[in-house]
């Protein structure tokens, strides 16, 4: 390596001497050539000096307009970024104006919408309804419609009625009319007078007559009806038997019948004989209870209070005895000396027998509303 | 034998005392007999026969004292003369039920003609007997007592009071519950009677229960029940608000409009008589017949009926109408109007046509839709008659005036206006023009048909002073038109024509 570094070295001394030498050999031949050739150029100095300022001039101008060049470009860049940032506010303005603008239109439009939807409701609610006068007036127009027809039909049921009863009268009547008439029937020997031989049918009345039962004899139900009394009709009267029957007076004079029969003044007698009870019913036989019973009620209602009286010495026989605590014990006290004296063990007895009771114990309320009382008894 | 005699002395008079009473009481039912028998002196005769031992002949004597004093006040003024009345109350305490019949009798007899004579019968103590008759047990007792408080109550309202003083109310309401359908009669009629002069004596007979039993007596098949319920019911509504309300509210709707098709006429009447009292009162009461459909009926009622018996319908219609403009129409749409536009054509009798006229005011006097409705059923025309007819009486004057203006200052329904043109007097004109001067300005095919009709024609020939309201009237018709055609139609326009034909001079060449 060191080898070929050396050797570049050496060769690049070698050239430069040579150029040296070529060099300083032309230096005299320098200070004339540059005179002669000054002296050669002043012909054209004038004409290469302003071919030398139009050119740079020109380099000049080219320098300046590219300059200007520039600058117009960027001013344009400048500008239209001004511009377009300008325009972007004055848009945004307009757009928030727009904005604005249709946010109030739709408030408004909506502002109507929900007035004239109120106005609607408010009128309609308050003032006038036109659908609910249509409606309400369709209702009444039905409303009348039903009831008319109801009426018309309540008073076509109520005419039939009236006919048929109207029938049933009349048909009534005509049967009575028969039944009066049928004595008019023809026999079989002897034709009546609605069944003429000379026509073909007999009348209609012939055989209402023959279906037709008599009447009987009216005797009785005439005078029952000439003695009726009707009091709904009493004020219109106007027949001498209609007036109210006065009390007969007693017959003054009667001859007697002829007959087997008692004497008329036997008959009145006991016809109008007054009532005798007998002595059962005209005393009573149950006076004894009857007077038992009145004085157990007198007695019953003076006494103050029904229920015994309760303080005294039997109420405390019903009561156990409750001992203090502090003075029982679990051991029982013997009851010898307490409630008797003498020994129940009989066994041990002197005698058989026990002892007997002489005088009662001093109970003075103790037979209070007893029946019988039995003081100084031996009990 | 003699003790026969005797006895026999004595059935002789009695006999005759008996067939004396009787026939003078047989006699007394003929109106040809009275004269004779008053000249006759049978008050004095018959006063002592009251007091006779035997009760037959102190009843047929009381019979032919109420049957006398039936016929003319002057014998019930003999019967009060005669001190008759005091021993007649003395005894209706004390007799039997046909005396108690025949008593009471005779005090509705006297008590009936005149309110001097039913306060002498109050005087003389009758009302507190007649309210212990109604409590008797006879059903025949009662019904008279029942009477004879309702002749004695119909008078005025004094004699009302004192018999709702004497306690008479709760019993008479008792009485209508009893199952005698004569006696519910003469118990209802009882009750209206005194339910028809004030408030308070309607109050009284409603605090006692009796409006609930009234209500269910409308259905009875009795025609006369009928009537004096519906009767009563009428009576009570008719005073005040409170009432009629109380008897809505027994439910008489919508049995009521039953009764509007009854066969009685008296029936139709008074069913018709009770709705108008309801309705008058207040709208919410004529809304509650509305919706019961008491419209239509009244209007079939009005329809089937003739003369007097459609005179409360007609009302009821006209205080409906009056009302409230929804309460016309509902009139309207029940076809009331060409309803009552027949009762107008049809009937003679002047009150009933001034109540159609009245009713026909009320209902087309709200809108001009009601206008229309009363104007195309021909009805201003008769309207227009009846009140220039001199024959016409002056309420129906009055009351025809009255609706014509009610129905014309609403009516836009040209065609019918315009006959008022050539027949109507000029305090009606006046309305006339004032209409057409409204209608026309806004309407082009009336200005046309206004013309074609000859109307604008009419309206030039009419002569109103200047400055009067009928002149402002005619100058905005006239604005309403061209001028040529104004001057077309003025009068004298032909005549002026021929004097410009006559003065003009043609140029000769």
């Amino acid at each position: 390596m060191e080898t070929n570094s050396n050797n570049f070295g050496e060769l690049q001394e070698l050239k430069d001497m040579a150029t040296l030498a070529k060099l300083l050999a032309r230096a005299p031949f320098l200070e004339s050539q540059y005179y002669f050739r000054n002296r050669a150029v002043d012909s054209f100095r004038k004409f290469e000096n302003d071919a030398a300022v139009m050119i740079q001039s020109w380099f000049r101008g080219c320098q300046v307009r590219a300059y200007m060049r520039h600058l117009n470009r960027v001013v344009t860049i400048i500008q239209k970024w001004w511009r377009s940032y300008l325009g972007r506010k004055f848009y945004q303005l307009v757009v928030e104006a727009a904005y604005y603008t249709m946010k109030m239109n739709l408030y408004n439009e909506m502002a109507v919408r929900i007035q004239r939807r109120w106005r609607g409701f408010r009128i309609r609610k308050y003032c006038f309804n036109y659908y609910y006068l249509k409606e309400y007036l369709r209702a009444v127009s039905e409303t009348n419609d039903a009831i008319r027809e109801a009426l018309e039909e309540f008073a076509e049921m109520k005419e039939r009625e009236e006919r048929k009863v109207l029938l049933e009268r009349e048909e009534k009547q005509k049967d009575y009319q028969a039944r009066k008439m049928h004595y008019l029937l023809s026999t079989k020997q002897i034709s009546g007078i609605y069944n003429s031989p000379f026509r073909e049918h007999p009348d209609p009345w012939e055989l209402r007559l023959q279906k037709a039962k008599p009447l009987g004899h009216q005797k009785y139900t005439a005078e029952k009806g000439k003695t009726s009394q009707s009091p709904s009709n009493w004020l219109a009267c106007t027949s001498v038997h209609s007036f109210p029957q006065s009390e007969s007076l007693p017959p003054i004079s009667r001859k007697r019948c002829q007959g087997p029969f008692r004497d008329i003044n036997e008959v009145l007698e006991q016809r109008y004989k007054p009532l005798e009870p007998t002595l059962r019913v005209a005393e009573p036989i149950n006076h004894l209870r009857l007077a038992r019973e009145a004085f157990k009620q007198e007695e019953r209602m003076r006494n103050v209070q029904d229920k015994m009286f309760l303080p005294f010495s039997s109420y405390h026989k019903k009561e156990k005895y409750i001992p203090m605590i502090h003075s029982s014990s679990a051991y029982n006290s013997d009851s010898y000396g307490q409630k008797h004296f003498r020994s129940q063990d009989s066994k041990k007895w002197i005698s058989d027998k026990d002892f007997q009771t002489v005088l009662p114990s001093f109970q003075l309320f103790s037979k209070y509303g007893k029946l019988y009382s039995k003081a100084g008894e031996i009990v | 034998m003699s003790q026969r005699q005797v006895l026999q002395v004595f059935e002789l008079y009695q006999n005759a005392r008996t067939r004396f009473v009787q026939m003078v009481a047989e006699q007394a039912t003929k109106p040809q007999n009275i004269e004779t028998l008053q000249n006759a002196g049978i008050m004095s005769l018959l006063r002592p026969l009251l007091l006779d031992v035997v009760p037959t002949i102190q009843q047929t004597a009381a019979l032919a004292l109420g049957r006398l004093a039936n016929y003319n006040d002057d014998l019930a003024e003999a019967v009060v003369k005669g001190d008759i009345l005091p021993q007649l109350v003395y005894s209706l305490a004390e007799q039997n039920c046909v005396y108690k019949k025949a008593a009471a009798f005779v005090l509705r007899a006297v008590g009936k003609h005149s309110p001097q004579l039913a306060q002498a019968t109050v005087d003389c103590g009758a009302l507190d007997s007649l309210v212990i008759c109604l409590e008797d047990f006879d059903p025949g007792v009662k019904e008279a007592a029942a009477w004879a408080l309702a002749y004695i109550a119909r008078h005025n309202a004094e004699l009302s009071q004192a018999v709702v003083d004497a306690g008479a109310v709760p019993l008479l309401v008792l009485c209508i519950q009893e199952p005698e359908t004569a006696l519910k009669r003469i118990a209802a009629s009882a009750l209206s009677d005194i339910s028809k002069h004030s408030p308070e004596l309607a109050q009284t007979v409603v605090d006692v229960g009796a409006i609930a039993h009234l209500a269910q007596m409308i259905l009875n098949p009795d025609e006369k029940l009928k009537q004096q319920v519906l009767s009563a019911l009428s009576h009570i509504a008719k005073h005040s608000v409170d009432l009629a309300e109380m008897v809505v509210e027994a439910e008489i709707f919508p049995v009521v409009l039953t009764c509007l098709k009854d066969k009685d006429d008296f029936v139709k009447k008074n069913a018709c008589t009770l709705i108008r009292e309801i309705a008058k009162h207040t709208p919410e009461l004529s809304q509650l017949i509305v919706n019961a459909g008491g419209v239509a009926a009244v209007i079939d009622c009005i329809g089937s009926c003739k003369g007097n018996i459609r005179l409360p319908g007609i009302m009821m219609l006209g205080y409906m109408a009056a009302h409230s403009e929804n309460l016309a129409m509902a009139v309207i749409i029940s076809k009331g109007v060409p309803q009552l536009s027949d009762c107008l054509s049809e009937e003679p009798e002047d009150h009933i046509k001034a109540a159609a006229a009245w009713a026909l005011g009320q209902v087309g006097r709200h809108t001009p839709e009601h206008a229309r409705a009363v104007a195309i059923t021909n009805t201003l025309p008769v309207l227009l008659a009846l009140y220039m007819s001199p024959e016409s009486s002056e309420d129906l004057q009055v009351k025809s005036k009255k609706a014509i203006k009610n129905i014309i200052q609403k009516c836009t329904y040209l065609p019918a206006l315009e006959p008022f043109l050539y027949d109507a007097p000029p305090n009606i004109l006046k309305y006339v023009a004032g209409q057409f001067s409204k209608v026309l300005p806004h309407d082009s095919k009336a200005r046309r048909l206004f013309v074609t009709s000859g109307g604008l024609k009419k309206i030039q020939e009419i002569k109103a002073e200047p400055g009067s309201i009928l002149q402002e009237y005619i100058n905005n018709i006239n604005s309403c038109y061209p001028e040529e055609i104004v001057r077309y139609y003025s009068p004298g326009y032909s005549d002026i024509l021929l004097q410009r034909i006559d003065s003009y001079q043609p140029l000769i060449n």
